[in-house]
């Protein structure tokens, strides 16, 4: 990588940006959140407060989930981002089983949530192969549904668990 | 026994489901305009000031920005009920009010723009609560308002619209009742419906009389009529991204149309506004503050005989619906409770705080909530079981009330008591209640207590709904139907009605977008009205679609039409299915385009029952809401999965939570709001969940084809209370206020010292 220059790993793709003020550049002030929805028009990521409080805008950082509003893009230099937009297989447009859970649930009702919940979820399955019911209401306590659809996310969760066998 | 359908009431994947699971549906912020601006908005650091001076010219100059406002260059349009709010003005009444716009080619620009607009400020005092602000000698936030009130009238409602439930002869209630009680209660905490997504919207403007409006509204042709009103008559087209989240709150973002359309005249360009999460909190709507004081009578039996008193009413700084969820609040008051002899005033009050405007509930739950604690203060001297209560005094068939239009409606719905027997049932209504101020169980410092709270409205049925319905020759049909998906599964609904009615599979069934330009007129999904009301009109729409087709195919067929029926894209005789003509046979290439209206209908209310179970530690004062049961019955279930989604959302919304710890804590010093983010603003997490039960029943209601109505905005509305009276019950103490603070359980007197 150039000086002054940033690779983002994202969804599979790399993508080359410099950093700097101008158009199409990357600041150091950019967050993540900003850059795939404004630079790359992922827009499946959702930013609800913009402040690290609500969750919406979870990604997943080296497979890890993190606030993409409160995380610099400089700082994912060389990392592999992982966003809604990349968990459907992209050759046959299968859905990750944890999408496919929140649909058979019908785990959402704006679906404003359900992005930021999607991620989450789907990084804990892949560290816990059996989380108990505390343990995934730990990793969604962050996410803030306001229609409440809660109940029908523990329920996609149980069923995605279901799907591992 | 209810009818076998083929879609209506299965379980069947939202239309846009995938769309959201792969994050590809499309909300105000993801949606991007060519030469799009971006606006900000600086806002008054004073509760109530006088702007003296304003300059902008350095502002203007910065690189990037291409429009700069303030009141002095803002067009004369007016919002407000009655008309009272321009884009701008030089008189600014609460922290927050807009003091000049700036639109520039990034969001940075913008805001930093914010910065070089020098202004002076003339501080004038303050007033913030109702009761100060009606005294004379308040600060006076209007001139044409004096004493700080509005009127009442709400013109759109009809010419009589309900300002006050007034009938019969008080005093000779109260000479009858055999327990008179006088008190008060306040649900003045404003707390924020605050749905996820922040409002937003984009206009442009493609011809000097043409606005093209891009929101996040879940009715967007009210929208455009809205809009037409307010800003001189023009044109507008009113289109709807995928909604966030509203609970009524997104429905008219007047406001923020005004600020981006006046903006996009001067520059020329699109101009989005969307809102951050603070603006979202302290510059966008909360719940109306509530207080009720008076007297109530009843007789030892628990009939109600006289309700007297004040409903005062605080809008903040302004009201562009409050009157009209005043005339509401009249409205389910009289369903909940059967009384001869009423005389409630309420009074209608601006204050120098973010004003509150439309949100679920509207009016009813904000009178119930301040007006059943002074009740259940009767109810107690009775001895009367509230739940006993509901049941005999919600409104039945035959049952008569005024509603919002000031006429007098007789219910032809259904007796919910079954569904009230079937929740207490469920909740165990019968062992946890010990009688008033009795906790259900104690264990040493924890204390359970029950309560529940009833609620209904008639709005179902409000307002007028169009709709059109197109078959096409592949077998396929179109929806026309302005009503945007907000999460409550409606646009997926309506599909299946359609979808029932054509008897086709649910595939083959769209719904065109949700924009002004393409559909009749739709008041939109607000107050429940979504299945009665939007389905009547599509219901009517495809029924009328359908006759077409089949006296097209009685040419064909050589037979009456009412011998045909149409199943999956064929005609067929129904004494021959086995002899069938596809649609695209009845004539080359040829559509058939039903249209289907509904007109206003008060007189099928719906219904809902909270009842709650709360754990009360009285060491540390903490409520934990343990569990709750809702409870109804809706004729006839559409999409089970949302149902049950609105139910659950009872816990959202500034809805039972209210009662405990949501609250926008305004500080009446500063006149500011102290907690507008979402830490300080308390919600409830994953980890807080109670256990939800829901019971639904399905007796066939009186309304369309399918015998159902609408549920999801009343969830909330009866929470509050209960809580209120749950908490109650485990402490031994009346509440008149919210919500309810871990101290207040603390200062308890006597506290801890209750014996198993
Ligand atoms: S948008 Fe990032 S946490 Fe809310
Ligand atoms: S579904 Fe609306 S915020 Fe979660």
């Amino acid at each position: 990588m150039k000086e002054n220059g940033l690779l983002l790993m994202v969804n599979g793709q790399s993508y080359e940006f410099k950093i700097g003020t101008g158009p199409g550049e990357v600041s150091p002030s950019h967050t993540l959140a900003r850059t795939l929805r404004e630079d790359l028009g992922l827009t499946g990521t959702k930013v609800g407060c913009n402040k690290g409080e609500c969750g919406a805008c979870t990604v997943l950082l080296e497979g890890t989930p993190v606030l993409s509003c409160l995380t610099l893009t400089v700082e994912c230099n060389g990392k592999r981002v992982t966003t809604i937009e990349g968990l459907e297989d992209p050759e046959t447009g299968e859905l990750d089983p944890v999408q496919q859970s929140f649909l058979e649930s019908g785990a959402f009702q704006c679906g404003f949530c359900t992005p930021g919940m999607i991620m989450t979820v789907k990084a804990l399955l892949g560290d816990m192969p059996a989380p108990t019911e505390l343990e995934i209401k730990e990793a969604l306590s962050g996410h803030y549904c306001r229609c409440i659809s809660h109940y029908h996310v523990l329920d996609a969760v149980g069923r995605a668990i279901g799907k591992r066998g | 026994m209810q009818r076998e359908y083929r879609f209506i009431g299965r379980e069947t994947a939202r239309k846009d489901g995938l769309g959201i699971v792969r994050g590809r549906e499309k909300f105000i912020d993801d949606l991007k305009l060519p030469g799009m601006l971006q606006a900000k908005i600086l806002r008054s650091p004073h509760p109530h000031a006088l702007i003296k001076y304003i300059d902008t010219s350095r502002a203007a100059k910065l690189d990037g920005v291409k429009a700069v406002l303030t009141y002095k260059d803002t067009p004369p349009w007016k919002g407000g009920l009655p008309p009272h709010l321009g884009v701008l003005s030089n008189v600014l009444r609460y922290t927050g009010d807009a003091v000049a716009l700036v639109a520039a080619e990034t969001e940075e620009a913008a805001e930093m723009a914010l910065d070089y607009i020098d202004v002076e400020y003339v501080p004038l005092e303050a007033v913030y609560d109702a009761e100060e602000a009606i005294k004379p000698g308040a600060p006076q936030l209007y001139p044409q308002f004096p004493g700080n009130s509005f009127p009442l009238a709400c013109p759109w409602m009809g010419e009589n619209s309900l300002q006050e439930v007034a009938m019969g002869d008080v005093e000779r209630g109260f000479a009858e009742a055999d327990i008179v009680v006088e008190g008060s209660c306040r649900y003045d905490n404003i707390p924020n419906p605050l749905p996820l997504e922040p409002p937003g919207v984009i206009a442009a403007w493609e011809g000097p009389r043409d606005l093209t409006v891009w929101s996040s509204t879940q009715t967007p042709y009210f929208l455009k009529m809205m809009l037409h009103y307010t800003m001189g008559r023009i044109n507008v087209r009113s289109i709807a991204a995928h909604c966030g989240g509203s609970f009524g709150t997104k429905a008219v973002p007047w406001q923020l149309v005004f600020y981006a359309a006046a903006l996009a005249r001067v520059s020329k360009r699109p101009v989005k506004l969307f809102y951050s999460k603070a603006e979202h909190f302290a510059a966008y709507t909360l719940r109306l503050g509530s207080a009720f004081s008076g007297k109530i009578g009843i007789k030892k039996d628990g009939r109600v005989m006289a309700v007297a008193g004040e409903w005062l009413i605080n809008s903040g700084y302004c009201s562009d619906a409050a009157q009209g969820m005043v005339a509401v609040g009249c409205g389910e008051v009289q369903l909940l409770i059967r009384c001869p002899n009423w005389a409630v005033k309420p009074k209608l009050v601006c204050t120098n705080r973010n004003a509150s405007k439309m949100v679920r509930g509207y009016g009813g739950q904000e009178l119930e909530a301040a007006f059943l604690p002074v009740l259940n203060l009767a109810l107690a001297k009775a001895g009367v079981d509230p739940f006993v209560f509901f049941k005999q005094n919600y409104v039945k068939p035959g049952d008569d009330y005024f509603w919002r239009d000031g006429n007098r409606w007789v219910c032809r719905g259904i007796d919910y008591s079954a569904a009230m027997e079937k929740g207490a049932e469920v909740f165990g209504w019968k062992e946890k209640w010990k009688g008033w101020l009795k906790p259900s169980s104690v264990d040493g410092p924890h204390r359970t207590g029950v309560g529940v709270g009833v609620h209904g409205n008639a709005d179902v049925g409000e307002d007028v709904s169009e709709a059109y319905v197109r078959l096409d020759p592949d077998a396929t049909c179109v929806i026309y139907s302005c009503v945007s998906e907000h999460g409550t599964g409606q646009r997926s609904s309506l599909c299946k009605m359609v979808a029932e009615v054509l008897n086709i599979p649910l595939e083959a069934v769209s719904l065109a977008p949700p924009d002004s330009l393409v559909n009749p007129y739709e008041f939109g999904p607000v107050g429940s009205r979504g299945t009665y009301a939007i389905g009547s009109a599509v219901i009517r729409a495809a029924e009328d679609a359908k006759r077409k087709l089949l006296s097209r195919g009685a040419a064909l067929f050589q037979c009456p039409a009412e011998e045909l029926e149409t199943k999956d894209g064929f005609i067929f005789r129904k004494d021959d299915p086995e002899n069938k003509l596809p649609w695209k046979a009845t004539g080359f290439d040829q559509t058939y385009m039903g249209y289907g209206r509904f007109e206003p209908d008060f007189s099928v209310p719906n219904f809902v029952m909270i009842f709650v179970e709360v754990e009360v530690d009285m060491e540390t004062g903490k409520i934990a809401v343990k569990r709750v049961v809702g409870a109804t019955d809706v004729g006839q279930i559409i999409d089970p999965q949302s149902l049950l989604h609105q139910m659950h959302g009872c816990l959202g919304s500034a809805g039972l939570d209210s009662a405990i710890f949501e609250e926008s804590v305004l500080d009446k010093k500063l006149g500011r709001i102290l907690n507008p983010n979402m830490v300080d603003y308390k919600w409830r997490t994953f980890l807080e969940l109670p256990v939800f039960e829901a019971v639904i029943l399905e007796t066939p209601i009186n309304t369309h084809l399918f015998n159902s109505v609408g549920f999801g905005e009343i969830v909330t509305s009866p929470a509050p209370s209960a809580v209120l009276m749950a908490v109650s019950n485990a402490v031994g103490r009346f509440f008149d206020t919210y919500p309810i603070t871990p101290e207040m359980i603390l200062q308890t007197p006597g506290k801890g010292r209750l014996k198993a």
